[in-house]
């Protein structure tokens, strides 16, 4: 964690090189500042010059430490702030904050990621842990499902991943033009058709929290219990320390006790509306 | 056994705490309310008054006597001196093709708080808990915190609003303060019991007109705290509240209670542990240099929860049901607390008198009926 | 001879229903494939029969408002293509593609609604597995409709 001493003060960080994924995702590789590492989950406050700040997971590998990347979509004034900067440019930076996927429970299991939308980028740096720690894992299922074929991001590492063999990574988009040769469906029959052992699975989930909603679900049927399953909340957050309190669900701060949780923990609000 | 400070030297603990460099805020009298600002002499306290108080109603009242603390709390508390309502977190300035982040460097002030009630030193010590001893130090609070000297006052009545024995929290100050008073009003005498709680306190004390009390003194300073003990104006039952909360989330009171509710924050702002923040950033007109500020904020409005998409707590039930099992139930998770010190502004202040007491009663007794 | 009862038995589709039950069934069935690209039925069309997909994949089309063929679901290994055959009048919603090489096995829509109507609690029983998938794919429907991860939610 940078900036012990205050929290609220972010860190210069130096853009690298801003790769375009969609009409309106993008990737940045920053230059972290000393000293910083982060677990896979974990989430940094990103500052735009006098616009303001936003929550947003780390997307790259955890090994590497000579890049510090994020996939940010623009879809609000801060993110759109970002997402016009260019490279040679900064921005600051707050973190690691919050919970990650706690890999390590998922050792010797087998292991289904499932992402909905942007949801695929707090995945990815799991996804790069367990390639180059393959062997300590069982299968690994990375369902991942997105609006449309246009919306697909780290097109270019999908296909790469999707050629492995020790690694299944199914697509499924809400609707296609007819020259799609790819899924169309709900993530959630992806899920059905995964291959894992629901005694010894961990699911990690991601995305809006109506598919995770129905994802958890489709998991129960299949045997999983809620204490094999972590779910990335979002909620608003201003300060990523635990002192704004926008970002309650319930008796947690998810800025703190997340983003991501063992659905367990959230029970029995999970589900409800208005939390 | 206690010291005496007669009533006609309380002047002279201002100027003592004056002296040694203090600030001192304490209650007086503006815009027909008792709140809390800088104070030069006695004569600012709000001799001679007092508060009348109920659900969405504060009415100041002249006393029959010359009481300096014959009231209750009014709309201040002391956070907006610890946790103050806007701060500025940092300045940033461009240079070249990035920017430079210049930290805040703030002369803190030295406050001496001068009559803190029981309720009041129970919130201060849970913003140290929210704001100091979790994770993360907010050095905002903490630096205000470590230098105030604390003058804390032991309720002689309860308010029309007041619940501390409900909440465990009053009404005499138990910790928390450097010197606690009593005030005494026996016939033609006039005089404060004082205790210290530190070496700060002691020291200040030593610099005062003091004399040991007599029991009989002692014992009506007692006295006069245990009768406050049986006014208390509302009761709220606490027993199992985390769970009762949690269990009924879906209860029809909370509609209820938000067909009454107009989420104008009120309660938030004048509760002494609500905490919540915002921030706004600002830039000059050139856009060269760049303000980052912290703001209160309240989990009533609207946009307090909103993420991409929209709203999260859209409905007014659900901000309302937000706001109290946040202070009564998932407070005690988080913070093992309560976050309900029994002080009764939200209810005062409230323009419709919702009161907390009344709901955790109606969602009780539904359970009690089943 | 060897008939297509085992295979029936492996789909998922039939892997609850007991075996006297497949045994009537076996006798509407027939092996069919799908080179990739064909079109197995189109929109209108008498629903004749439904499929168990074995192998390969199957997308169903619509026309969208711009007149461009779009995709609004594919299926494929053990899962079943087809409900229409089910419903009066008995026609094709959409239009379907094998987007693979598809294997499947065909039932005769026809020679099923005799057997079911001699046979009610078979008739339940098929019927039963119709309505789960029918709404599984009713509840992603929606799902797709709400458009979950868009832009402008």
């Amino acid at each position: 964690m940078l900036g012990r001493a205050n929290p609220m003060l972010p860190m210069i960080c130096g853009i690298e090189r801003v790769k375009r994924e969609t009409h309106d995702t993008f990737t940045f590789e920053l230059t972290p500042p000393c000293d910083y590492s982060f677990a896979p989950g974990q989430f940094n406050m990103l500052y735009v010059f006098g616009v303001g700040e936003v929550a947003i997971s780390v997307s790259g590998d955890p090994s590497k430490k000579e890049a510090l990347v994020h996939t940010i979509r623009a879809v609000g004034s801060v993110t759109k702030a970002i997402c016009k900067l260019k490279g040679g440019g900064s921005v600051g930076v707050r973190g690691a904050f919050g919970s990650d996927w706690q890999i390590d429970k998922a050792v010797g299991k087998d292991v289904v990621l499932v992402a909905g939308g942007i949801g695929l980028a707090p995945l990815r740096p799991v996804i790069y842990h367990i390639l180059a720690n393959r062997a300590e894992f069982g299968r690994v299922s990375v369902l991942y499902g997105t609006r449309t074929t246009g919306d697909l991001v780290f097109r270019r590492e999908i296909e790469q991943w999707r050629g492995r063999f020790d690694l299944d990574f199914e697509v499924t988009v809400d609707t296609a033009s007819a020259d799609w040769r790819g899924d169309v469906g709900f993530v959630t029959t992806l899920i059905r058709k995964a291959s894992f052992d629901p005694l010894e699975t961990v699911a990690m989930l991601c995305g809006p929290e109506i598919m995770m909603r129905f994802s958890i679900a489709e998991l129960k049927k299949l045997g999983l219990t809620s204490e094999q399953i972590f779910v990335s909340m979002e909620r608003n957050m201003k300060c990523a320390v635990g002192f704004c309190g926008h970002c309650q669900f319930g008796p947690a701060f998810v800025c703190r006790d997340g983003p991501v949780f063992r659905l367990d923990h959230l029970e029995p609000l999970f589900g409800k509306h208005e939390i | 056994m206690p010291d005496i400070l007669e009533s006609k030297n309380l002047q002279q603990l201002i100027e003592v705490l004056s002296a040694d460099g203090y600030r001192v805020v304490a209650p007086t009298v503006r815009d027909n309310a008792i709140i809390y600002d800088e104070i030069a002499t006695v004569a600012d306290l709000p001799k001679g008054w007092t508060d009348k108080q109920d659900g969405g109603n504060y009415r100041l009242e002249k006393r029959k006597d010359d009481a300096f603390f014959g009231y209750n709390v009014g709309p201040h508390s002391w956070k907006k001196f610890l946790h103050p309502p806007v701060t500025r977190l940092f300045r940033a300035k461009l240079e070249g093709n990035g920017f430079q982040v210049v930290p805040e460097v703030e002369e803190t002030p030295d406050f001496a708080f001068f009559g803190v009630r029981s309720c009041e030193l129970h919130a201060i010590a849970i913003h140290d808990r929210v704001l100091i001893d979790e994770q993360f130090v907010d050095p905002v609070y903490q630096a205000r915190r470590e230098k105030i000297f604390t003058v804390a006052v032991n309720c002689g009545q309860a308010g029309g609003t007041c619940f501390c024995v409900s909440m465990n929290t009053g009404p005499k100050a138990s910790f928390g303060y450097d010197i606690v008073l009593t005030e005494v009003l026996d016939g033609e005498r006039h005089y404060f019991t004082v205790e210290t709680g530190s070496e700060k306190g002691a020291e200040v004390m030593s610099k005062i007109p003091l004399r040991k009390a007599e029991a009989e003194e002692s014992e009506t300073a007692e006295k006069i705290v245990a009768e406050t003990v049986l006014q208390m104006g509302r009761y709220l039952d606490t027993t199992g509240i985390r769970d009762l909360l949690i269990r009924n989330y879906d209860h029809p009171r909370w509609d209820e209670v938000a067909s009454r509710c107009l989420t104008c924050a009120n309660c938030t702002m004048v509760c002494p542990t609500c905490f919540c923040s915002t921030v706004e950033d600002v830039t000059d007109l050139k856009g060269h240099a760049a303000e980052r500020w912290r703001k209160w904020d309240s989990c009533f409005t609207l946009d307090f929860s909103y993420i991409h998409g929209g709203n999260v707590r859209s409905s007014a039930k659900s901000r309302y049901r937000q706001w109290m099992t946040h202070k009564l139930s998932a407070w005690i998770d988080q913070f093992e607390t309560s976050g309900c010190v029994g002080c009764g502004r939200c209810i005062t202040w409230c323009p419709t008198g919702i009161d907390i007491t009344e709901e955790v009663r109606a969602i009780r007794e539904t359970e009690v009926s089943d | 001879m060897e008939t297509l009862e085992p295979i029936l038995a492996e789909h998922p589709f039939f892997r609850e229903l007991a075996r006297p039950d497949l045994h009537l069934l076996v006798g509407c069935a027939s092996n069919v494939v799908f080179e990739a690209g064909t079109t197995i039925f189109r929109e209108g069309e008498d629903a004749d029969s439904f499929y168990l997909i074995r192998q390969g994949k199957v997308a169903l089309e619509a026309e969208s408002p711009e007149r461009h063929s779009v995709i609004v679901q594919t299926l494929g290994k053990g899962e079943v293509l087809g409900w229409s055959w089910l419903v009066p009048p008995y026609h094709w919603c959409f239009d379907a593609k094998a987007v693979d090489l598809t294997r499947a096995i065909a039932l005769n829509g026809k020679c099923l609604r005799e057997k079911c109507d001699e046979n009610p609690r078979l008739g339940y029983e098929l019927l039963k597995g119709f309505a789960r998938i029918m709404a599984e794919r009713l509840q992603a429907a929606r799902m797709q409709m709400l458009d979950i991860y868009g832009t402008n939610t």
